[in-house]
C-alpha cells in the first residue's frame, strides 16, 4: 500500500484514491456530496497559475478546490 | 393588504414562493447537479427559450414557465443546480427551501447519464423529502456515444421511483417524461422511495426522535427527514421553518429536540 498524502500534494496528471476525508462540519459535508468518499479515484487536471486552486476529476466531472480545502483530504497515489 | 402567509399559516406556503396554485394545477420541480442539461429540460417541456449555457451557476434563481399536457396545466419551476441540498449555500437553500415548503405535486430529479453515480446523491437527498419524484435520465444521447448503456427499469426498481431516458436537445424521452410527471403529481402512480438507511446509532436516534417531532409539525414537512437535520444540528433549518410555517408551532422544535437526545 503507498504513502497516505493529500490532494493538494499531487502533481499535474497524476490520479490517487480517496482514504479519508478529515474535514467536519460543512467543509466536510460539502467534499462527500461533491463525490470524495473513500475509495473514489481522483485526477489531477490542472493548476491555476498561482498553484492554487488546484481543478480535479472527480467522478466525471472538473472541480476546482482550494489548497486548504483540498488539504484535508486524505489520498493514496494510485499509479 | 389581505391575507399574508403569516395570518393563513402554512395553507398558503405556496404564496412565499410567488407560485400561485391558482393558475395551473399542479406545480412540478425541475432539480439536479449543475450541469445536467436541467434548463435545456425545462425549454423542452415549456417550449420557452430561457437561456441555456454550459457554466456552473446559471439558474441563480428560479425560473418558471408553464406547459399543458391532457388538458391540465403544470407549473414547471426550475430550481439552480446543486450537488447537494445539505450543504448550505445560497443556491442549496433555494432549492432545499422549494421543496421542503412549496411542497410541489412532483420533482423532477435531472441526472446526467454520463456520470450517474455522482448525480444519484442529490436524488436521493430529495427522495428523503418527498417521494412524489421523477428521475430523469437526461444526456442519454451522449452517453450511448460514450458506449454507457442505462438499465433505467433496474434502476427504478432500486430507487421506488419511475425513472425515464432523455435527451431534451433532441426531444427524445420527453412526451415518456410529461406522463411519469402527471401520473406522480396526480397520484395515478403511487411511488415507493428506498430510504437511506444510517448506522444503528443514527437509526437509533431517529427512531428516539422522530415521533417527538412529527407530534410538533405532523405532516407539513417530513418528520425523517427534519430528525435527521435536527440530529445534523442544522439550526438554520429551524429558522428558515419560522419564516415558512405557522411560527407558534415551530418554536419548541429546538428544545424538545435537545430533550429527547439526552
Amino acid at each position: 500500500m503507498s504513502a497516505t498524502t493529500t490532494l493538494n500534494c499531487l502533481s499535474n496528471g497524476s490520479f490517487a484514491l480517496v482514504k479519508e476525508v478529515v474535514a467536519e462540519g460543512l467543509t466536510r459535508r460539502r467534499l462527500l456530496d461533491l463525490g470524495l468518499v473513500p475509495g473514489t479515484k481522483v485526477e489531477v487536471i490542472r493548476r491555476s497559475p498561482a498553484g492554487d486552486p488546484i481543478a480535479f476529476n472527480i467522478r466525471g466531472a472538473v472541480i476546482a478546490l482550494r489548497r486548504d480545502v483540498a488539504g484535508q483530504v486524505l489520498v493514496s497515489p494510485w499509479k | 393588504m389581505g391575507l399574508t402567509y403569516q395570518s393563513t399559516g402554512q395553507s398558503s406556503t405556496r404564496e412565499i414562493f410567488h407560485t400561485l396554485a391558482d393558475d395551473c394545477d399542479y406545480v412540478i420541480a425541475l432539480a439536479g447537479n449543475p450541469n445536467t442539461g436541467k434548463s435545456t429540460v425545462f425549454n423542452a417541456l415549456t417550449g420557452l427559450r430561457q437561456h441555456t449555457g454550459n457554466w456552473p451557476g446559471k439558474t441563480v434563481q428560479r425560473a418558471e414557465g408553464s406547459y399543458i399536457y391532457k388538458s391540465h396545466r403544470y407549473r414547471l419551476i426550475d430550481l439552480p443546480g446543486t450537488y447537494s441540498l445539505l450543504s448550505n449555500s445560497a443556491d442549496e437553500e433555494v432549492a432545499r427551501d422549494f421543496i421542503c415548503f412549496a411542497r410541489p405535486d412532483a420533482t423532477i430529479v435531472v441526472v446526467d447519464a454520463t456520470c450517474l453515480e455522482r448525480n444519484l446523491n442529490l436524488a436521493l437527498q430529495v427522495m428523503e423529502i418527498t417521494g412524489r419524484v421523477v428521475i430523469c435520465v437526461n444526456l442519454i444521447d451522449e452517453a450511448r456515444r460514450k458506449k454507457i448503456r442505462i438499465d433505467t427499469d433496474k434502476l427504478s426498481k432500486r430507487l421506488g421511483v419511475p425513472v425515464v431516458a432523455t435527451a431534451a436537445r433532441s426531444g427524445e424521452g420527453m412526451p415518456r417524461l410529461k406522463e411519469l410527471v402527471s401520473d406522480v403529481a396526480n397520484k395515478r402512480v403511487q411511488t415507493k422511495p428506498q430510504p437511506v438507511r444510517y448506522s444503528q446509532d443514527v437509526e437509533d436516534a431517529i427512531a428516539r426522535l422522530e415521533p417527538r417531532v412529527k407530534a410538533i409539525v405532523g405532516n407539513s414537512i417530513n418528520s425523517r427527514w427534519l430528525t435527521l437535520r435536527l440530529l445534523d444540528g442544522d439550526t438554520r433549518l429551524v429558522q428558515t421553518m419560522e419564516n415558512y410555517l405557522n411560527a407558534g408551532k415551530t418554536v419548541p422544535v429546538m428544545p424538545v429536540g435537545q430533550e429527547g437526545l439526552a
